[in-house]
């Protein structure tokens, strides 16, 4: 048994206890030792990733004990795919944190930092549903702090609503774990599928419950419509490296979908039946049409950024909604572009915030800013791939989107929809991106900056924008938008890694038999017997009462 | 004492939606606390309700109640607990630096303020 898959996990997490024990007065080490970890934990993943895109899949057992009981971490393509991602992205922003000096605006910037990549990994990992809660909880807890880091008024503010709005999300997601709990009497994932398959179909009515509370959750994660409330505030507040990482955040959702409604309630299941089709589609169009709509009529930079974050979501959500093997492989296409183009744009929105007179990113025409050309080229490439132009991966991306939702029986809606929110967010990338960069060139002297004396954030987060653009912002942005070409240049054998994903994902026998069949360490044999009147009288309620489960919580 | 813990879950909730609606952050971290007193009571009762029974196996136990969900109920609790703390200190913070107790958006005085930097 590999112990390699766990280390995405326990790393960040001895890394931040260490940053905040040991190293707290060192500012410099902090960087250091975080730095080091996270570009050692690209290395882990890359190997999780090469070890697993083979087709093989690895299981780690928690404490040694198995399954149904046990907690178990699964490194499939899929989980091991989005590992990597996230410890690609995580490098790349810390970079950025580092260079713009975000890191040093607040406290404890980089353990938080090293939790919230742990509880992204453990999403990503586990192969628990209520593990994954707690990993859901990590991650958001090290959210809520990294979200008000460096504080401000209108960041306290806008991270209540955040936190309330998790907090409402996080009971939302118990009150599904417990109602799939008392239907099946396991949390397992591979237990619950097999549990699942073999109810009679009659007595479904509390899993369908689960099963929509479930999607509901994971919705407000992917920031899917009538649930996306939450996003364009927080992401155009949080500091931008902090939105950069939250790129991975929306994804944690939709992977949380992807896993559960292939693994535990698949499409063909008489409980899914009408869930994507006429809910989950719908709504997904609904958010792209939204998001690029927003994206036209916001008057801000930041807020551009996060509603072009939201279309993406629903372009994302509307190629998994299809559940085919080809919409799946085209949403987790999109979701890699996706990922990179977004914290491309949130970086630039702070390089350009820092360089104007005025410290904000209204879309006015100002002043030139310091290194125009070179920010200016770089926004232009981050948007071609967020508005999915070609030549970069957006482009590819959508391409597949249109393909995967050929068969659809709502194909006109979806090519309609898909085509047309695209040409409005062209019309407001370019619409943003020549007010900022083009006609500043048109204005000489400096205008009346609009600058808020009592604006303690802005004051704040002032520093003096040196001539020159810094080397390890851009180096940070550069490789964002190198993954964006690399992605496009090997499109064809990152297709077919993810056609193969895909595969996996729709055969789960071996998904279960691995997870349930593999032995653990042995419990003594005089407690099996012994299951007697039970209080009620559920059928499907019966080995679930073994102590060896309890311990294995991570609080 | 279905019915007893059936409607005392759905009280909590009830009241908790409804203070989560108040949007001043008072009533919202007190009713986000009875929404979580309600799911770890629902979690509870996931088990099925048995009264008087032990939750770890042995020989001579007749029945027994399902030991898991006081486990996940634990893990629920610890986590909601730290949430609530999480919550209160972020709205304390807002709260001072803004001289405003509301969730949801801004009262007239700072709306106006924010509207030069196109707020929330």
């Amino acid at each position: 048994m590999t112990h390699w898959i766990i280390t995405p996990i326990v790393l960040p997490a001895m890394m931040a206890a260490f940053n905040v024990l040991v190293l707290r007065h060192h500012p410099v080490l902090k960087q250091v030792f975080s730095l080091g970890s996270m570009i050692a934990l690209m290395g882990i993943a890359a190997g999780l990733y090469l070890g697993a895109s083979d087709g093989t899949m690895t299981l780690y057992q928690l404490g040694d004990w198995a399954a149904p009981f046990g907690i178990v971490l699964v490194a499939d393509r899929l989980s091991t795919l989005f590992v990597l991602l996230t410890a690609v992205l995580a490098v790349l922003v810390l970079l950025y944190a580092i260079g713009s000096g975000w890191d040093r605006r607040g406290r404890h910037f980089h353990a938080l930092y090293q939790f919230q990549v742990m509880g992204i990994m453990g999403a990503f990992l586990t192969g628990d549903a209520f593990n994954l809660f707690v990993f859901f909880e990590v991650l958001l807890i090290a959210s809520y702090g990294l979200m008000i880091h460096s504080g401000g008024t209108e960041r306290f503010r806008v991270g209540v609503q955040y936190v309330v709005f998790n907090l409402l999300g996080s009971t939302l997601f118990l009150f599904a774990l417990g109602t799939i709990y008392a239907e099946t009497g396991t949390l397992n994932m591979a237990d619950l599928a097999q549990r699942i398959a073999a109810l009679p179909t009659d007595h479904t009515a509390g899993l369908r419950v689960g099963a929509v509370l479930l999607l509901m959750v994971f919705a407000i994660k992917a920031a899917i419509l009538p649930l996306h409330f939450w996003l364009p505030s927080a992401y155009a507040t949080a500091p931008a490296p902090v939105a950069a990482l939250f790129a991975i955040m929306t994804k944690v959702g939709a992977y949380a979908i992807i896993r559960f409604f292939t693994l535990v309630f698949p499409p063909d299941l008489t409980i899914t039946q009408g869930l994507f089709d006429t809910w989950l589609l719908p709504a997904a169009l609904l958010t792209l049409a939204l998001g690029m709509i927003g994206v036209l009529a916001s008057r801000q930079l930041d807020r551009l950024v996060a509603f072009s974050v939201i279309g993406s979501m629903g372009m994302l959500m509307a190629a998994v909604a299809v559940f085919t093997q080809a919409g799946i492989t085209a949403a987790l296409y999109y979701a890699l572009n996706s990922t990179f183009a977004t914290a491309a744009l949130f970086l630039i929105v702070d390089i350009v915030r820092d360089r104007r007179a005025s410290k904000d990113v209204a879309l006015t025409a100002a002043p030139p800013i310091a290194g125009g050309a070179l920010i200016a080229g770089m926004f232009f490439a981050a948007a071609i791939a967020m508005t999915g132009l070609p030549p970069l991966s957006g482009f590819v991306g959508k391409l597949m989107i249109l393909q995967a939702t050929f068969d659809s029986s709502l194909v006109w809606w979806v090519w309609a929809i898909v085509l047309g929110s695209s040409l409005v967010a062209v019309v407001g990338f370019s619409r943003a991106g020549s007010t900022l960069f083009w006609k500043s060139h048109a204005i000489e002297g400096d205008p009346d900056c609009a600058d808020d004396p009592e604006d303690t954030q802005a004051e704040h987060e002032r520093h003096d924008p040196s001539e020159d653009v810094p080397v390890l912002p851009v180096v940070a942005i550069g490789g964002l938008l190198a993954c964006l070409v690399a992605i496009t240049v090997f499109a064809g054998p990152i297709q077919r890694q993810l056609s193969a994903t895909a595969d996996q994902l729709f055969d789960t026998a071996p998904y279960i038999s691995l997870v349930l069949d593999t032995p653990g360490r042995a419990i003594k044999e005089s407690h099996h017997d012994e299951a007697p009147a039970h209080g009620a009288d559920d059928a499907a309620e019966d080995e679930h009462s073994e102590p060896a489960a309890v311990g294995q919580e991570e609080h | 004492m279905e019915f007893l813990v059936a409607s005392s879950i759905g009280v909590l909730t009830v009241a908790g939606v409804y203070l989560v609606l108040r949007l001043r952050t008072f009533p919202v971290i007190i009713g986000t606390s009875l929404l979580s007193y309600a799911v770890n009571v629902f979690l509870f009762a996931t088990g099925r309700l048995v009264v008087n029974r032990p939750p770890i196996l042995s020989d001579d136990a007749l029945s027994y109640t399902d030991p898991l969900p006081q486990a996940l109920v634990l893990t629920a609790i610890v986590i909601s607990f730290g949430m609530t703390a999480v919550v209160v200190m972020i709205a304390l913070g807002a709260y001072l630096s803004s001289d405003d107790d509301h969730v949801d958006d801004q009262p007239e005085g700072l709306a106006a303020h924010d509207k030069g930097e196109g707020g929330a």
